[in-house]
């Protein structure tokens, strides 16, 4: 009986320097002459323990991280391979506090089994979603995903039932189910580390989306930025095809369904969702008028469900475990667990699923440790480049989709990026303009004029003449409201959020002394 | 392009042409394969998907990540979005542009390097990151982008 030792794959991992320890691990135990089994699973999320290490002991799998190349003669030494003790062990994994307290429902096997194995998948509740779900009528699937108050975790945060359930009510020749994985915003990787980590996750909830709706060709759309999300996804369609899982037979059922990956190509603005669909025809992603909404007209002008690879991901253990025990989970109209993000300037990043109604302070205090750099935590972006900048008075708000959008704020897709008081808040309001100058899709005025002109103000107010500031203020909030108000997408529509949530909250770092007016 | 770049189009255009939506993995597979999409693979390419080259060449250059000239030896991929400003981003962008000659945008003179921005690599956990010749790395300071680069063979 070999000893079973896993390094992560996960390109975070990788980042670290974890193909370098596997192949040491590999060459050191040949040297000694142990046998061993070199499983390369998935992340734990805990990143700023990666390249974190686990052997599988009688006791349960024990980690040690972060391991460098030149820790591993040490490793041996110790005798890690049976769970000795080292300076770098860090105990039962299962045991460690920040993983403990989660509520991993969608995250469950993330780290824990080798992504590609089917059999590990299986094993660990696995396509129990799938197999109840080919039991059921295709309307109960519905009504499933319905009742379990499941909402886009794209951002968006729409009831992801209502839009099966239009489209399983169309009738048409051809339906699509479509994955957007252009998981753009910084301070995410949740939709990362699904497809790199618990790839069959998501071929499943999009199984489960083809046979509630009748959809029998499915696309994810992957960013060009994530080649090994890329790579790992087309492996693991290859294995669920040969395993019988993807096809035109699945399982015995008689429905089938074929999955393709489609590798998107650097604009921003194709995360979101119509843009993102002219991508997939082969066209410019440029953003699509509403109506029709892509339910009804989607791909390639068919009946089509677009959702996010959380929002999919969500979907087999509510199959599994049924829409009760999943809503059980939550606050107000925010159902379930949210993989949420910490990043930026964190000491301990990394990902933490918990059930809405945890709050920013418990996450970057309980969990993230505070600041990297050691120093007070000044702002917050919650929900990447389109969220707003939240101050402390608001850092007890329960994370809830109603109660972040009562303050201003959205929770968007769970990125928590936190900044020091270093940070210049009027810096990073103009890098929200600036950004959108460079990522809008040119369709509509407000956003593609609005940003550089947003730029241009931002400008004025930092380095003009200060009797002139409450006047550019005043242009700013102006324009931010044209941009909100008229933009045809969220891309326009939303990057006022950072711009005036940092000028309402930090009114000092625009040259200011008293707000313009009272904060939000 | 001469005649081995010119058969490589030929070959990626006969494999992807049918598929829906054929431009994407089209010009993916070129890209793939030469390193960058030349003028001259459009007209072949129009012709395939019965495209005008106009449609064809406002795709090419309407996506960030599609390249109409020769990369560089060595490509640096810097992410100059929040989180990792939130580390440093900038400072790093600054020493990688003026140490490598670039203005952050296409190739170094020499032809050794090109310095682009990238936003957001999905490593937010452990900012600031950047690609080198599309390996990732992490937490990456001054002081370790020196070292990458000395490693890569490319330093300045």
């Amino acid at each position: 009986m070999s000893i079973k030792i896993y390094v992560p794959r996960d390109s975070a991992a990788l980042a670290a320097g974890a193909e370098e320890v596997a192949a040491a691990i590999t060459a050191e135990a040949a040297k000694r002459g142990i046998a061993i089994e070199l499983v390369r699973n998935g992340s734990r999320g805990l990143f700023w323990l990666e390249p974190m290490v686990e052997v599988q002991t009688g006791a349960g799998r024990i980690a040690y991280g972060p391991v460098e190349v030149e820790d591993v003669v040490g490793l041996f030494d110790a005798g890690f391979q049976v769970g000795g003790m080292h300076v770098l062990q860090l105990g039962l994994t299962e045991e460690i506090a920040y993983l403990k307290r989660q509520e991993r429902l969608t995250f469950a096997r993330m780290g824990v089994t080798d992504p590609l194995s089917l059999a590990d998948y299986q094993a660990h509740e696995g396509y129990a979603g799938l197999r109840r779900a080919l039991g059921l009528p295709a309307t109960e699937i519905v009504q499933q995903v319905l009742d379990a108050g499941l909402r886009g975790r794209g951002g968006a945060a729409f009831p992801a039932g209502i839009k099966w359930k239009t489209v399983a009510g169309l009738k048409a020749t051809q339906k699509y189910v479509v994955c957007n994985a252009d998981e753009g915003d910084s301070g995410t990787y949740s939709d990362r580390m699904t497809m790199e980590g618990d790839p069959f996750m998501l071929i499943e909830g999009m199984t489960i989306a083809a046979v509630a709706t009748g959809a029998t060709q499915g696309y994810v759309y992957i960013r060009s930025e994530y080649p090994h999300a890329v790579a790992t996804m087309r492996e693991a369609i290859q294995v669920a095809e040969a395993g019988g899982f993807l096809g035109d037979n699945i399982l015995g059922s008689g429905h089938g369904f074929h999955l393709h990956v489609r590798k998107a190509a650097g604009a921003y603005v194709c995360g979101e969702e119509t843009a993102m669909l002219e991508s997939i025809e082969g066209k410019r992603g440029i953003v699509r008028a509403k109506p029709p909404i892509p339910a009804i007209q989607g791909l390639f002008g068919k009946p089509s469900v677009i959702n996010n690879v959380i929002t999919f991901a969500s979907v087999p253990i509510i199959l599994s475990r049924g829409a009760t025990f999943y809503k059980d989970y939550g606050v107000g109209r925010s159902r379930g667990a949210l993989p949420i993000q910490l990043a930026g300037n964190i000491r301990f990043g990394g990902l933490v699923e918990k059930a809405f109604g945890v709050t920013l302070r418990e996450l970057m205090y309980d969990y993230g440790g505070g600041s990297a750099s050691g120093r007070p935590i000044k702002a917050v972006q919650v929900g990447g480049p389109l969220g707003a900048y939240v101050p402390e008075s608001q850092w007890d708000t329960p994370l809830d989709y109603e109660a972040y959008a009562a303050v201003g704020a959205v929770v968007g897709h769970g990125g928590i990026v936190v900044h020091d008081d270093t940070a210049d808040m009027a810096s990073l309001a103009r890098y929200a303009m600036e950004f959108c100058t460079i990522e809008s899709c040119g369709k509509c005025t407000p956003c593609r004029i609005g940003s550089t002109r947003g730029v241009e103000v931002i400008d004025r107010i930092a380095s003009g003449p200060g009797e002139q500031r409450p006047q550019q203020i005043k242009l700013l909030r102006d324009l931010c409201d044209t941009m909100v108000h008229g933009s045809l997408c969220a891309m326009g529509g939303m990057t006022p959020f950072p711009v005036l949530s940092a000028l309402d909250h930090y009114p000092q770092d625009f040259g200011m002394t008293v707000p313009d007016r009272k904060a939000a | 392009m001469n005649e081995v770049a010119s058969q490589a189009v030929e070959r990626v255009i006969a494999s992807t042409r049918q598929m829906p939506g054929a431009l994407m993995p089209m010009l993916h597979g070129i890209q793939d394969a030469l390193g960058y999409i030349p003028s001259e693979a459009v007209p072949p390419i129009a012709e395939a998907l019965n495209l005008s080259r106009a449609e064809v060449h406002g795709v090419v250059t309407y996506y960030h990540y599609f390249r109409s000239e020769p990369p560089g030896r060595h490509v640096v991929q810097i992410c100059r979005a929040e989180s990792c400003k939130a580390m440093g981003s900038d400072a790093l962008w600054s020493h990688a542009c003026s140490k490598l000659g670039s203005d952050g945008h296409g190739v170094t003179k020499d032809g050794a390097f090109t310095v682009e921005p990238v936003y957001c690599l999905g490593l937010c956990a452990q900012s600031p990151a950047m690609t080198l010749d599309d390996k990732v790395h992490a937490r990456v300071g001054i002081e370790k982008f020196d070292r990458l680069l000395a490693q890569s063979g490319g330093a300045a």
